[in-house]
């Protein structure tokens, strides 16, 4: 069983068959899976098993079965050890109202053992870095939500771990504040060096962060594979196109002129709104973008769009059904 | 050739230096817990809290004092040569000061890092949960023991100041400080107990004064009823049913107090032991439940 998948390949987690049984419910079925330095991005659905095997890799939670180390410590036995090098950023509200960031974040790092002079310095640095700056001498209580989950980023990052799990972090925002916060998570890795393993709900949020993504559902390793895999297999482009004179109806003309060089278009979601104008095809590389643009240029229309469109959380589950999908798991994982 | 260099200092200028890797030292449980201990203790007198924090316990702070240097004045004052007040006697005398201390600090000093869900954070570090308990009951107890003890400090102080025998004065300050001592324990272990099992603070609060309050007067009442129907040996039995009493009990028996209960029914040697035992179990027990209830919480 190959585990190096590259050069450089440094495991941050590696599960061995992890089980964790409660008396009604499986919540981890035999998981095993490495996780390597960067960004990596755990999905799956409410109750699939995400927060319990965050707990576990932490040290609080023993596992039923199977084994884990995480930065090479062994879970079982050097959880205190695995907790100084690692932060948490939950998934729930946990700042309390009445102090302001600063004062919160210098606590939290004193209980990460930072001495109080550090603890003042890095928690001024690390607000700084979040994008905090004179609100964090307000109380908590007064923050947007997006805000708090800066906040809540910072506690995670104040005593310069080696790793750091975040929970659902762009839980609550909107769109904007969503964007922002994979930035921040980017840069954690990019920019601090640190890896982070982030959990969402929401595949596409993660397959634009993270270098590799882990699907896991009831428990069970649905898929384990770098995004650059799901890029490849995957990619659809979306198109959209200008009318012009000459050509009424551009996104047919650039239809058929797709079709007359070998290239399967087929419309959006039919019946919606506006939907009969966004062509969706599969890229198959460099070239195809390249096909796309001469061919609207030659037609003298406009680009409106071309985008990446990426599956779906739901759609890797339909596929990762099938037996095919199953063995690859397996195969990444195993 | 004759500018002037302008100045090329490390002042002069400004460097986004990025992000700054820590290497510095790492210290560990132990230093969390201290850490912990005393952001609680201070926490218990509004220190590193908002100004209306501050309020209250600094005014009960001043309630237990005020007395004390009251009856010290009078004391030199007057040229008496005792205290009108016994050191062991003035911690249950103001009971009731006391319990509302207890009551408003001990939800402060747990309930809140349950009710915003700041728990994890702590356990996500390497701080476990004995660390987490220990800090925090160490943190109350000894908010308690500052509040009971400053008040007999400031009547030892006058006592000697109005030089009443040292030895005599010493003696008895010193065991009035482990009675205090004592009844801080007990009161802090039950008051987190309560406390840590209530995340409103509201409700918190009330709990706690229900137990520390409510006990004391049903059982000063049955101690009161069982005097006057003949029944003086029952009065020290009663009394190991509310913490006031409890410590009552303890300090008639061992630290030369003399009983608050109704009848001034002093208790046994054997029946001071059994305080004693209750006392100790009632501390070690709160000490388990709480770390029981902080093993569920966890993450």
């Amino acid at each position: 069983m190959v585990r190096i998948t590259n050069v450089g390949w440094v495991t941050v987690i590696a599960t061995e068959s992890l089980s964790k049984r409660f008396p009604r419910v499986t919540a981890l079925d035999r998981l095993s899976v490495d996780i390597g330095a960067g960004v990596t991005g755990l999905v799956g659905a409410n109750g699939a098993g995400k927060s319990t095997l965050i707990k576990i890799l932490l040290g609080l939670s023993p596992a039923t079965e199977g084994s884990a180390r995480v930065l090479g410590l062994d879970i079982a036995t050097e959880g205190a050890a695995i907790r100084e090098r690692v932060g948490y950023m939950p998934e729930h509200d946990c700042l309390p109202p009445d102090v302001s960031a600063t004062e919160f974040v210098v606590h939290m790092a004193r209980m990460s053992g930072l001495p109080p002079t550090a603890a003042r310095e890095r928690t001024a640095d690390i607000l700084r870095h979040v994008g905090l700056y004179e609100e964090r001498y307000r109380p908590i209580g007064g923050y947007s939500t997006g805000m708090k989950q800066r906040v809540k980023l910072a506690q995670a990052l104040v005593h310069d771990p080696k790793l750091v799990f975040l929970d659902e972090p762009t839980n609550g925002l909107d769109p904007v504040g969503r964007d922002e916060m994979l930035g921040l998570i980017r840069r954690v890795h990019s920019d601090f060096g640190i890896s982070v393993l982030v959990t969402s709900h929401l595949l596409g949020e993660l397959e634009r962060t993270c270098e590799h993504v882990v699907v896991i559902d009831g428990g069970k390793l649905l898929r384990a594979s770098s995004t650059t895999d799901f890029t490849q297999t995957t990619t659809t482009l979306a198109i959209e196109v200008t009318d012009s004179d000459t050509h009424p109806d551009g996104t047919r003309a650039v239809r058929e002129a797709l079709a007359a060089r070998g290239v399967e278009v087929t419309h959006e979601g039919a019946g919606l709104p506006g939907a009969g104008h966004i062509l969706l095809l599969t890229a198959a590389g460099e070239q195809t973008y390249d096909l796309v643009r001469d061919v609207v240029a030659d037609l003298g229309l406009g680009l409106i769009r071309m985008e990446q469109r990426r599956h779906h959380i739901s759609e890797v589950f339909t596929a990762g059904s099938t037996d095919e999908q199953r063995k690859e798991a397996v195969g990444h994982g195993g | 050739m004759a500018v002037e260099q302008p100045l090329t200092g490390e002042t002069t200028r400004i460097h986004d230096i990025g992000y700054r890797g820590y290497d510095g030292p790492r210290l560990g449980r132990s230093y969390a817990r201290r850490s912990l201990y005393s952001q609680s203790l201070r926490g218990a007198y509004g220190l590193g809290r908002s100004v209306k924090s501050k309020v209250l316990p600094m005014l009960l702070f001043a309630v237990m004092c005020v007395p004390a240097a009251i009856m010290v004045a009078v004391a030199v004052a007057t040229k008496a040569h005792e205290l009108p007040v016994g050191y062991t006697r003035y911690a249950i005398m103001m009971q009731a000061v006391i319990s509302l201390y207890v009551a408003s600090q001990a939800p402060q000093a747990v309930s809140r890092d349950l009710r915003f869900k700041t728990v994890p954070l702590y356990f996500s570090r390497p701080i476990e949960t004995a660390d987490y308990v220990r800090a925090k009951f160490a943190a109350l107890a000894s908010a308690v023991f500052i509040l009971t003890a400053a008040p007999l400090l400031v009547m030892y102080v006058g006592a000697l100041l109005s030089k009443l025998g040292f030895a005599h004065q010493t003696k008895e300050f010193a065991e009035g400080l482990v009675s205090v001592a004592l009844l801080s324990l007990l009161f802090a272990g039950i008051g987190l107990v309560i406390a840590a099992v209530t995340p409103r603070r509201g409700f918190g609060i009330a709990a706690v004064i229900a137990v520390l309050v409510i006990s004391y007067g049903a059982v000063s009442t049955l101690q009161a009823i069982a005097t006057t129907q003949g029944h003086d040996g029952a009065v020290p039995w009663i009394g190991l049913f509310s913490p006031v009493t409890l410590i009552d009990g303890v300090q008639s028996a061992f630290l030369g107090a003399t009983t608050r209960a109704p009848g001034g029914v002093a208790p046994t040697t054997g029946q001071g032991v059994v305080a004693v035992l209750v006392t100790l179990a009632l501390i070690a027990g709160s000490y388990g439940l709480l770390l029981r209830r902080y093993k569920k919480v966890g993450l």
